[in-house]
């Protein structure tokens, strides 16, 4: 916590400075400028945030200062590329553990009698031939299911019916929030043999679900919001180690991966496909479905940082956030908001494509945000759109330099997939199998971005993680934990 | 008192694990990152060992000798990918050091080592004690599998010994790695090795032997960490004057 709280002074001043250079920055700048560029293109993605560190950086007086500030920025830019990787850390392990401790007290996540309708083949042979064709069969129908929803997707989008896209996420968020919700809190209260009054529980689960809603449609608190998505991730992981038979978990856990590699990276894929209609409209088509390590009205923040010192590079943050007031710079911004815009897209499809799932509908509030920042204009804009996060999201300063850096996000997907994996290993009882699973799908989703920053192009983010997932799941529950038991029984230890 | 031995044995082990981590690790995101990477190298040191083990069981010998084998092995491979682990991060930290047209090491070198011993100890400690600890929770533990009633208490007591030990190991083979320092490489190969196979006497009932023993391990090899990372006998007294 101190380290935040440091971070954040450290911030605060970078920004007081910061703005005192503001009126000469654009003498400064340029000056800079060609030495920088070519750097920056060497640069990995994460280090992106270096219009930031330029910013602060050209407020260092003369030349002299100037190699141990470089190598000052360099470094705080690698802190936070690390930085948006920690970001990612803790949302994903916050909701693996969600689930890990609900399977681990409630048994009815992990008895298994009721089954999805997708899939009518339940494992009930005890012949492995017999379990193995059912579970490619139910995951076969599976992405059948899935592929057509993303295709339906595809179309609705393709013909701007967004009312209609719109409703099916509302609708789908509403089913998690109340009714999964309810069964949660129900499990939850006949575990630990507690009783509760109808009344209560109604009054209870009304206003969690309609603040939910709020938070997630339409504004709310930043770490609230989040605290609902991850909720709502765990939750349907929850729901899939519940209703999918044993093996088509695994599967299916494989399957999706390939799926999420066939449908970003091939030249037809669907996703892809819907990246670049949306990029062709240069909007953002499903802001949903997507945890994102920042605040949307921090866009406003930026947005006005950005055009008050426009001469400070392309890296524009906004874009991916289909900002009117930035939409200049989206066209000179390349590719990366376009990283980001399919991540979203992708993660939204598949989501969507899953079925019910989580949303934000972002549009209404980043729009009215940045109306209002059009409003205020350019001259007092950063302050304006500063006190305006503040207002709105309760600490500033450190979000506002975040958004600069671009704040990273992941489809809730991936949370989702995650979880299911982690938490069907914890299902069987070895809590060595369950760590290595943790630890192997964290530094999956490390060699990801890691990826994301040299290749910068979409990738999607489950093969990786999940392939480590699964061969660390099976290496460890065949291999690693008969050694580890072992030793653990004779009290020896390596 | 399943639930007192659960906590009071949980903290035992790795009490000093979980100080380290949020007083010193977690306000680093590039030490958090160590950290996991470490974790994710013992991984895979572990997978290797338990294939070895795995090997030894076919081939029929009895289980003490098979046991006995396997930790000495696994010893090595736990060091060979200690010593991969080095190469990662050093090759990583070049990589970004000639991306970024600098001169001076992007990562601190020996907040690296301490990260990636940290790493090392808790994932160890973890697949050594959780199991266990999973099991102290659960009704009725006392004299678990008609072993001793104070079994928890020793693998904690082992758990935390080890978990130190992995770090401090970490903070002297790093350094020594970079100066080719051949006798702190050795230490850290004898000691690891002495330790473990000081454990094969807990089967046989004499915990207390093996226990003094790696207590007196710990703390020698502590002196050679702190001497490693640059501590004396001067700095020791300012740290110490200036509280």
């Amino acid at each position: 916590m101190s380290g935040f709280v440091s971070e954040a002074t450290g911030l605060m001043d970078g920004h007081v400075d910061d703005s005192r250079v503001r009126g000469d920055l654009t003498d400064e700048v340029p000056d800079r400028h060609p030495r920088r560029p070519k750097e920056r293109a060497q640069r990995p993605r994460t280090d992106q945030p270096s219009a930031l560190n330029e910013v602060g950086g050209s407020s260092v007086p003369g030349p002299g200062g100037d190699v141990s500030a470089d190598w000052l920025n360099d470094q705080e830019e690698l802190r936070y590329g690390a930085q948006h990787v920690i970001k990612l850390f803790v949302p994903v392990s916050l909701c693996m553990l969600v689930v890990v401790s609900t399977m681990s007290t409630i048994g009815f996540y992990s008895r298994k009698d009721v089954f999805l309708v997708y899939t009518p083949f339940h494992e009930k042979s005890p012949l492995t031939s017999t379990k193995v064709w059912n579970a490619l069969a139910n995951s076969a129908i599976l992405m059948v299911v899935i592929i057509v929803l993303t295709i339906a997707l595809i179309l609705l989008y393709k013909y701007r019916c967004y009312m209609v896209i719109h409703g099916w996420l509302i609708l789908s968020s509403f089913i998690l929030l109340f009714i999964f919700s309810y069964l949660y809190l129900e499990e939850c209260l006949r575990a630990y043999n507690l009783a509760l009054d109808h009344i209560t529980a109604v009054l209870v689960l009304w206003n969690f679900g309609v603040m939910g809603m709020i938070c997630i449609h339409w504004v709310g608190p930043l770490r609230l919001q989040q605290a609902y998505l991850i909720f709502v991730a765990a939750l349907m992981a929850l729901v899939f180690i519940k209703y999918l038979p044993e093996w088509t978990t695994w599967v299916v856990l494989g399957v999706i991966s390939i799926w999420d590699l066939v449908a970003v990276l091939t030249p037809k894929g669907p996703l892809r496909i819907l990246v670049e209609t949306a990029q062709e409209r240069n909007e953002n088509i499903f802001p949903a479905l997507i945890y994102s390590s920042t605040v949307v009205y921090n866009i406003v923040g930026t947005a006005n940082n950005e055009t008050t010192a426009s001469s400070s590079g392309a890296q524009m943050d906004s874009p991916g956030k289909s900002l009117p007031s930035t939409q200049q710079g989206d066209a000179e911004s390349g590719f990366v908001p376009s990283w980001r815009e399919e991540a979203t897209e992708r993660e939204a499809a598949r989501h969507r494509a899953i079925e019910e799932e989580e949303v934000q509908i972002r549009p209404r509030t980043t729009n009215r945000q940045s109306d209002v920042a059009n409003e205020l204009g350019l001259g007092g804009g950063d302050q304006a759109g500063e006190d305006q996060g503040r207002e709105a999201a309760g600490r500033t300063p450190f979000r506002i330099r975040d958004d600069e850096e671009r704040g990273v996000k992941l489809g809730l997907g991936d949370f989702i997939f995650y979880s299911v994996l982690v938490g069907k290993a914890s299902s069987y009882g070895d809590w060595n199998t369950t760590f290595a699973c943790f630890v192997a799908i964290l530094i999956g989703l490390c060699l990801t971005l890691l990826l994301l920053a040299v290749l910068k192009k979409a990738l999607p983010a489950l093969p990786i993680s999940i392939t480590f997932g699964l061969i660390f799941y099976f290496a460890s529950y065949l291999l690693i934990a008969p050694f580890a038991d072992n030793l653990a029984f004779h009290q020896v230890f390596i | 008192m399943t639930l007192c031995e659960f906590f009071g044995c949980t903290f035992l082990a790795f009490g000093p694990a979980i100080a380290m981590l949020t007083l010193t690790i977690a306000q680093d995101p590039i030490a958090v990152i160590t950290v996991f990477a470490s974790a994710f190298f013992w991984l895979l040191s572990a997978l290797f060992s338990s294939i070895i083990w795995l090997l030894f069981g076919l081939t029929g010998m009895s289980q003490e000798v098979q046991i006995a084998l396997s930790v000495i092995l696994s010893v090595l491979c736990q060091e060979g990918f200690r010593f991969l682990l080095y190469k990662t991060l050093t090759l990583l930290d070049n990589g970004l050091k000639n991306m970024l047209e600098t001169h001076t090491h992007l990562i601190d070198r020996k907040l690296m080592a301490y990260a990636a011993g940290i790493g090392f100890g808790v994932m160890s400690g973890i697949f050594s004690l959780i199991n266990v600890l999973a099991d102290a929770v659960g009704p009725a533990t006392m004299g678990l599998r008609t072993g001793s009633d104070k079994f928890i208490l020793v693998s904690a007591c082992f758990t935390l010994c080890f978990v130190l030990l992995h770090i401090f190991w970490s903070i002297i083979i790093f350094p020594a790695l970079d100066q080719r320092n051949m006798v702190q490489i050795a230490w850290v190969l004898v000691t690891h090795l002495l330790a473990s196979t000081l454990t094969l006497l807990n089967s046989s009932g004499h915990s207390m032997l093996a226990i003094i023993p790696n207590y007196i391990l710990v703390l020698l090899t502590a002196c050679v960490a702190f001497h490693a990372a640059g501590g004396s006998m001067n700095s020791l007294k300012a740290v110490i004057a200036s509280r």
